[in-house]
């Protein structure tokens, strides 16, 4: 279809270097992420994870290197971040045109499958619908990159299950490049294209996801990821 | 498959049964069941009833002590007698001129005073430099109470009317200014993150964000304010005046009519609660998202 023709990249990262201080958050770090590609970025506490979403936001400073990207980025965070003064519309169209915000976000509200729900408050949501909304929020913009900062991690499991197989299909219809910071491993896996693992302000790991589990290697995958995280899954008996 | 669904309803047998044994609990053991039922009888009405019952009876009392005679009318006036009198000021015009006159300055003090308080609440919300230059001068000034100001009043304005408008801006102006200031630094960082990353222009900022965001705390203001305000009027009218609810006041102390004092009491009463409405009425337009003023029936 339309990806015949070849995409420019929805964010190239260079050299980037963040810093409180004399302390390195984020340190010669590199990253490049195509159109539609998904990819899951893990990381222990503190390894700048967040700090990466952040910059990539513009909402923290860049102490050197670059970040190109053509077009916009959104981000959908932990929390919903909704405004409970705004009708839901009103949420999902902020900072657009009146008239052009209005459709696209009715739209965009049944996209997740909340319509009919346009003049309701946020209050009125349960946690997993208004993470719909802020989901909605972010791709009414049509976004070349889409940020997902541990989108899923306040909610219950069932609807986390929900909201994966939803993003799944949202970002497969609009094509943005997905970075998704997650502490879950298991999410990563099924989420994304290509998981990263993150330490001490730069990359560490790599994994193409399909190029694993197309050999069977899925636990495998899991197994390294976890290594990764200095999460020992051995009992000390297992092990001798 | 089969095997499960025959397993599964005896699973579910078990909390039936438990449910049913508990129940039988309740109902015989009498600490439980009885204060319920109580509460039950009784109900939201009752209350209400009783609400209003107590008030009601001691008018009744007030007015029967007045008839017996052990109430003297200089010292209280029979509730008869003060409805006669409201009746008689009102057929003579007399108490709308009055009350026209004091709803006048209390109108007009407000909106001066709650026009500055917001437009200083504003600047020293939005501008660290604004709040350096104004916060401290304001605070100071806060701290005097405002009905203290009385004889510099009388010095500066003399004894007319714009005197008693000032009194009253004064106490209007800085809940107003305070509430405003602090509703706007308590906007939720988070959320002007947001702002920032859907691209919104400063205005959409200020009308989106920012101010619904603070509005709880700027009607806490205005709430507050109402309630300077009255005193405020209350004290101003006592200022040489010859028309006013505090005129009212002042002309019945020469005369000692009770009645009438008691009168003008009714009247600032009633006053304070139709700002209180007012409050509410501002509350339940601007905060209808605001989970702990939704379905606020009062």
């Amino acid at each position: 279809m339309s990806n015949t023709v070849k995409q420019s990249p929805a964010v190239i990262v260079r050299h980037l270097r963040r810093q409180y201080g004399k302390r390195a958050i984020i340190d010669d770090l590199d990253l490049q992420i195509e159109s539609g590609e998904f990819v899951a970025l893990l990381g222990e506490s503190g390894c700048g994870k967040t700090t990466l979403v952040r910059v990539l936001a513009g909402l923290d400073e860049v102490d050197g290197g670059s970040i190109d990207s053509t077009g916009e980025i959104a981000v959908v965070f932990q929390e919903h971040r909704l405004m409970p003064w705004l009708s839901l519309e009103a949420n999902v169209a902020l900072g657009m045109n009146e008239k052009t915000g209005r459709l696209l976000a009715h739209n965009a509200l049944g996209e997740v499958g909340l319509a009919g729900r346009e003049n309701d408050w946020p209050r009125n949501l349960s946690g997993g619908q208004a993470q719909r909304v802020a989901l909605a929020r972010a791709l009414v913009r049509e976004p070349k990159l889409l940020l997902l900062d541990e989108p899923f991690a306040a909610l219950d499991a069932l609807t986390r299950i929900k909201m994966h197989v939803l993003v799944k299909d949202l970002v497969a219809r609009h094509q943005p490049g997905v970075l998704l910071v997650t502490h879950d491993v298991d999410e990563a896996i099924s989420l994304a294209d290509r998981i990263l693992v993150m330490r001490n302000g730069h990359l560490a790991a790599s994994y193409f996801v399909a190029a694993e589990t197309e050999h069977g290697r899925a636990s495998l995958l899991r197994e390294n990821l976890l290594q990764e995280l200095s999460v020992d899954i051995y009992t000390n008996e297992s092990r001798t | 498959m089969l095997p499960i669904s025959t397993t599964l309803p005896r699973v579910f047998d078990i909390p039936d049964v438990l449910s049913k044994q508990g129940a039988s609990v309740t109902m015989k053991d009498p600490r439980h069941a009885r204060p319920a039922k109580r509460l039950h009888h009784l109900g939201e009405k009752a209350f209400f009833i009783i609400s209003w019952f107590v008030p009601l009876a001691l008018v009744f009392f007030w007015e029967l002590f007045s008839r017996l005679g052990y109430l003297a009318p200089q010292i209280l006036s029979a509730p008869s007698t003060v409805a006669k009198t409201a009746w008689n000021l009102v057929i003579d015009g007399a108490l709308f001129t009055h009350l026209g006159a004091s709803l006048l300055r209390a109108c007009v003090g407000f909106i001066i005073g709650g026009i500055l308080g917001f437009s200083l609440g504003l600047f020293a919300g939005f501008s660290k430099l604004a709040e350096a230059v104004l916060d401290r001068t304001l605070q100071m000034m806060r701290a005097i109470p405002f009905l203290a100001l009385l004889p510099l009043v009388i010095i500066w304005f003399g004894i007319d009317e714009s005197g008693k408008i000032f009194l009253v801006t004064m106490a209007v102006l800085f809940p107003i200014y305070i509430n405003t200031m602090l509703g706007i630094r308590q906007v939720d960082p988070k959320l002007l993150e947001v702002a920032k990353v859907t691209g919104l222009t400063v205005w959409s900022r200020i009308h989106k964000i920012i101010l619904p965001g603070a509005m709880p705390s700027i009607l806490t203001g205005v709430r507050y304010a109402l309630a300077t305000a009255c005193m405020a009027l209350v004290i101003a009218e006592t200022l040489a005046t010859d028309k006013g609810i505090g005129f009212l006041v002042m002309d019945a102390r020469e005369f000692l009519q009770t009645d009438v004092i008691i009168l003008t009491l009714i009247i600032y009463a009633v006053l304070g609660v139709l700002g209180d409405s007012l409050a509410r009425f501002l509350e339940r337009r601007l905060l209808a998202w605001h989970p702990n003023y939704a379905g606020d029936v009062h």
